[in-house]
């Protein structure tokens, strides 16, 4: 055996070679699991979730009303929810084949027009719905308020919106206040979170 | 030569094979395809498996769409609009949804790479001591060894 060589007869190099060879794979898979859980995170930090805003409105402390820039079903162009702030705002979400939101569709509209001079504003925020099926509930039902459409799941996520119809109740200072009403409104419902608001 | 040749004719093959019917069904789908390939939104299962209200629209919608004359393509991506792309069961290859179809990819890649670069190695350190493998034959036996084989043998003998 010449001078230089290992017992195996490899060069004495070799060990720490395969061993930081070892070292890079390790980092390799180590750095790609990081990556695809910084991912993850941005991904979900994009979602947002409502948990908050329901944790918040339990806590009686406030909350933001997470903003959203949406088209409209009945207008032209978008509807950014900033572009209300200094109102008082009722955000209910629903769908065409939702059977309750067609039950309270017409308290919805009495009470965006009773209300208008005191700054509230209705605001329907259609979803898992085809835009056509919408305009024809909007005719149908006569709804003159502000509805938009969201074509993916972004603004029900951050609202915790698990079902249809559901409601929220927004200050003039852009906080959600009030009830989180899932299921139907009752005139009572909305008259006493819209009443709060306005105080 | 002859087995790589046998194995590009029966991939061309196989991909002739595949290619007609997927061409056929992209140009005429059916409901029956598209349910295996929309999702439910509110459900969020397959539309087959969904008896919601909105997944009985969209399977009225898919129907009138057909008889419109779309094709598969066409089909979802006004479904899309509508609905979003998580109305599709396969994730769409582009954006954060394009990792579920790379990632996989490059697992098999990156594994045949980590294979290929552990067999280049054993074949390498293999050449490098001829007659390694069969050391251990060649190693005389441990007398004590020796001795307790040989007893063990001799009970089968008697």
């Amino acid at each position: 055996m010449s001078v230089g060589q290992g017992d195996d007869g490899h060069r004495p190099g070799r060990p720490w070679r395969r061993g930081s060879a070892h070292l890079l794979l390790q980092g390799l898979a180590l750095g790609a699991v990081v990556l695809l859980l910084v991912l993850l995170g941005m991904r979900l930090a994009s979602n947002g979730s409502g948990r908050g805003l329901d944790e918040a409105l339990a806590a009686g402390r406030t909350a933001a009303a997470p903003d959203f820039s949406l088209p409209r079903l009945n207008g032209e162009g978008s509807l950014r929810l900033r572009s209300l702030r200094g109102k008082i705002l009722v955000l209910n979400f629903w769908a065409s084949w939702c059977t309750s939101c067609k039950q309270e569709a017409r308290l919805l509209e009495t009470v965006a027009k009773a209300y208008r001079a005191d700054g509230v504003v209705v605001v329907g925020i259609d979803a898992q719905d085809f835009r056509s099926d919408a305009r024809r509930f909007i005719d149908r039902y006569g709804l003159t308020y502000p509805i938009v459409h969201d074509s993916g799941d972004s603004t029900l996520s951050r609202y915790d919106v698990t079902g249809f119809p559901e409601t929220w109740f927004v200050d003039r200072a852009g906080h959600v206040v009030g009830e989180h009403v899932k299921g139907p409104l009752t005139r009572a419902q909305l008259t006493r979170n819209v009443e709060r608001a306005i105080r | 030569m002859t087995a790589v040749r046998w194995a590009i004719a029966t991939a061309a093959l196989l991909g002739l094979l595949l290619a007609a019917p997927a061409a056929a069904s992209e140009r005429h789908p059916t409901l029956g395809e598209l349910e295996h390939e929309v999702m439910c939104p509110t459900c969020h299962q397959l539309l087959e498996l969904s008896h919601a209200p909105v997944a009985d629209r969209i399977r009225t919608f898919i129907n009138a769409r057909i008889a419109a004359g779309d094709t598969k393509s066409e089909i979802k991506h006004r479904l899309v609009s509508e609905f979003g792309e998580a109305v599709l069961a396969s994730p769409p290859a582009h954006g954060f949804s394009l990792l579920a179809w790379a990632i996989p990819l490059f697992g098999l890649g990156g594994s045949g790479v980590v294979i290929g670069a552990l067999a280049w190695g054993w074949t390498r350190s293999g050449r490098r001591s001829p007659g390694h493998a069969g050391a251990s034959s060649d190693r005389p036996l441990d007398p004590e060894l020796a001795r307790r084989l040989d007893r063990e043998l001799a009970r089968f003998d008697r």
